[in-house]
């Protein structure tokens, strides 16, 4: 867990030298796109509107694999005001999202998380008219479909928490309206990752999570209502447990999950219960575990490090999530402004571009086309052979060329989702029961 | 004379003031708050509401898992303070009786504090390449040709958070312990020599019982520390053990405040009770007044 490691992942705190060369080829990029998505374009205001802007700090609050610095300094740098990071856990997030409003100017956070933060009226309504790309944005956001068919509604899918009633609303509308609770963000379809190097035959299911044959190399990640739908999705998969609905587990079902769970733990199964993106990095790299709860920059981050790391598709299918960037209800005026032309900003390219390479999707891809080369479009998004090596988005080679993307496209990764991360109705209990699992 | 004895009474509640109000504003307030949420309500969706319910309470006492959490708790804090104790004292004495100078003396102790120049967190994640499957002493083990599997429980076990909180708090056990040994007068211990007294007598009639004072300070140090933190238990554990506090991190993790509330009251009351039992074997503040 040592400090390289942590800044090859994120791009957290990265020197300056790669990302130079790396900015100059983007440069290139935008260039051959041409201007036409270009900063300017988009601000939509006149020269003394951006000028009055310059003064303003925008203040972007998320978690670690989002909020990233080298986005901030290319928006600030594009937008021609202050645009900060502030990183927090997952935990954290809601914490200061909800008690500390006023320190957050727009709140990057899951798709689940609004279940937590828009009743208690700290964001307003998005104005979805402001944002020139809304139509383009990814209907499996605003309209609950992806490849023109019905995307999962098991767990917090996108759609159900899109819309509110009002601008000043707390209750989601069930159905499109003008006022969005988030500018859509980045997501990404979740499976296990694992160590092909370290293990003698292929995988294809959920269920060798809970398979004894790796007794002592799994983990799985303590965030409970993401852990809890990795640990459901392995024992449904293993024929152990069987849920309606995994994403609205009933009390029973939770019983039969943990207790199962603590099961396993008691064998000494689970080699690590992982609380940070870093530590499942850690785990996986220095062959703690072969298979294990994973999110995709960490795989990224493994593999950078010269360490064989898949994320493996399994036949079940996919865990779903994704992100949000909602607007604080304090925001006003020339701030508001700011923060509009910040998340039109956000979904014109460069980020797309920038967060393709950490293997994650951005709503409106095809502006991230033009911020990523042919080959690296055809690697991350469409699952085809990369022609030439591929860069991590801090410039690290992560893979030869000749690699496909584990999962392959967009398109067939996204069909498989099968569940979303979520807040279940019985939260409370589910977190109390979580608790005697880390005790047992 | 009037005047003198109000002047005298205004200076006193001056002298009083700054601690007296540090105290208020940063101890007796937050307490005071985190007393009055424990009795709120919880609901996922809305978060903590403002009621006065015993709920919170009843659950955190009636809930088997609490007595899990201050087993592990509590089993962890008398595995540290045992053996930092131990080898606190021993670290302690030998810097003050069997280094003759002083300079070496304060010399070697300051040496013990070059580990804290550096961060607490530091310092636990550095044990972690050496600790693990593939880490230096498993590495070591194995080219030897002790052991043919890698060791597992060096890592992510209760092993390994003993021994982080051993490094990470044997100083604070040593810091008083040497302190009230220096203050020991040489000559008492001569004069248990002359008497007749052996190596072992001296230790326990005279050494000891003058080192009460840091012997108790240190323990309240080490057992405070251990019983308050998260941190090394949820990393060094690997997540797999969990304690009062770390439960508490994950109580406001979902924004339950009034559990961990509730959890936070219990707590004060369980670490006041040691606190006051270890005060009661040795009174701090009498030793400490004797020995000026």
């Amino acid at each position: 867990m040592s400090r390289d490691k942590k800044s090859s992942c994120g791009g957290v705190d990265k020197p300056s030298m790669k990302s130079v060369s790396r900015r100059t080829l983007l440069k290139g990029a935008a260039v051959a796109a041409g201007a036409a998505i270009g900063s300017k374009a988009i601000t939509g205001f006149p020269t003394i509107w951006a000028q009055e802007l310059k003064d303003i700090t925008i203040t972007h609050v998320g978690m670690s694999y989002s909020t990233i610095i080298d986005i901030a300094k290319q928006a600030s740098k594009d937008l021609g005001f202050k645009v900060e990071m502030a990183v927090t856990d997952h935990p954290g997030f809601v914490t200061r999202v909800t008690t500390q409003p006023e320190s957050v100017d727009v709140a990057d956070g899951e798709i689940r998380q609004r279940l937590q933060i828009v009743p208690r009226g700290v964001i307003q309504g998005l104005d979805t008219k402001r944002i020139k790309l809304w139509d383009k944005v990814t209907s499996i956001y605003t309209k609950g479909e992806f490849a023109g068919k019905q995307i999962s509604r098991s767990g917090v899918s996108p759609y159900e928490v899109m819309y509110l009633d009002s601008k000043e609303g707390t209750t989601f509308h069930d159905g499109p309206t003008e006022w969005a609770t988030m500018l859509p963000g980045v997501y990404n379809a979740d499976t296990l990752g694992m160590r092909p190097d370290l293990m003698t035959r292929p995988i294809e299911s959920w269920a060798e999570l809970v398979n004894p044959e790796f007794k002592g190399k799994t983990a799985i990640q303590d965030i409970p209502e993401i852990g809890i739908l990795d640990a459901a999705m392995a024992l449904q998969a293993a024929g152990k447990v069987q849920y309606a609905d995994m994403g609205e587990m009933t009390k029973e079902e939770i019983d039969k999950t943990i207790d199962a769970l603590i099961e396993l733990k008691k064998a000494g199964h689970f080699r690590a219960l992982w609380n940070t993106f870093d530590q499942s990095v850690q785990l996986m790299a220095a062959g703690e575990v072969v298979i294990q709860s994973m999110w995709s920059p960490a795989v990224t981050a493994v593999r950078s490090q010269g360490k064989p790391c898949v994320y493996q598709p399994l036949k079940e299918g996919y865990r779903g999530w994704g992100n949000g960037i909602s607007i604080m209800r304090h925001l006003e005026g020339k701030k508001l402004d700011a923060a509009y032309e910040y998340l039109n900003w956000y979904i014109s390219g460069w980020m797309g571009g920038f967060i393709a390479k950490q293997g994650y999707y951005i709503s409106v891809p095809e502006t991230a086309k033009s911020f990523l080369t042919e080959d690296e479009w055809g690697y991350w998004y469409e699952g085809k052979e990369a022609q030439k090596d591929i860069t991590n988005p801090t410039g690290d080679k992560m893979e030869n060329a000749g690699a496909k993307r584990d999962g392959g496209s967009y398109e067939e990764r996204f069909s498989k989702i099968v569940v979303w991360n979520t807040f279940m109705k019985e939260g409370v209990y589910m977190n109390k029961r979580w608790n005697d699992f880390r005790t047992a | 004379m009037q005047s003198s004895t109000s002047a005298r009474r205004g200076r006193t509640w001056l002298q009083v003031a700054p601690l007296t109000i540090t105290l208020v504003l940063f101890v007796v307030i937050p307490v005071v708050m985190i007393a009055a949420v424990s009795f709120f309500s919880f609901d996922m969706v809305i978060g903590a509401q403002p009621d006065f319910i015993f709920g919170n309470f009843i659950e955190v006492l009636t809930d088997r898992n609490t007595l899990n959490l201050y087993g592990t708790t509590l089993k962890y804090a008398a595995l540290v303070w045992a053996i930092t104790l131990f080898v606190g004292f021993w670290i302690a004495y030998f810097l003050a009786f069997h280094i003759r100078n002083l300079l070496i003396a304060i010399g070697l102790f300051l040496l013990c504090t070059v580990p804290f120049w550096t961060s607490n967190v530091i310092r636990m994640i550095s044990w972690i390449p050496l600790l693990g499957k593939q880490g230096l002493i498993n590495q070591a083990l194995m080219g030897i040709g002790i052991v043919d599997e890698p060791v597992e429980w060096l890592l992510f076990s209760d092993f390994a958070v003993v021994l982080c909180y051993v490094n990470l708090f044997t100083l604070f056990m040593i810091v008083p312990i040497f302190n009230s040994m220096a203050r020991i007068d040489r000559s008492l211990i001569e004069a248990a020599r002359d008497a007749g007294a052996g190596r072992l007598r001296i230790m326990t009639e005279v050494i000891v019982p003058l080192s009460k004072s840091g012997i108790a300070l240190g323990s309240i140090f080490v057992v405070a520390l251990t019983m308050g933190d998260f941190f090394v238990v949820k990393i060094m554990g690997g997540g797999r053990s969990a304690n009062v506090v770390s439960a508490m991190f994950d109580d406001i993790g979902i924004l339950n405040y009034p559990h961990a509330g509730a959890q936070a009251v219990v707590l004060l009351i369980v670490v006041t009770l040691i606190v006051t039992a270890i005060m009661r074997v040795v009174d701090v503040r009498k030793e400490l007044a004797q020995a000026r």
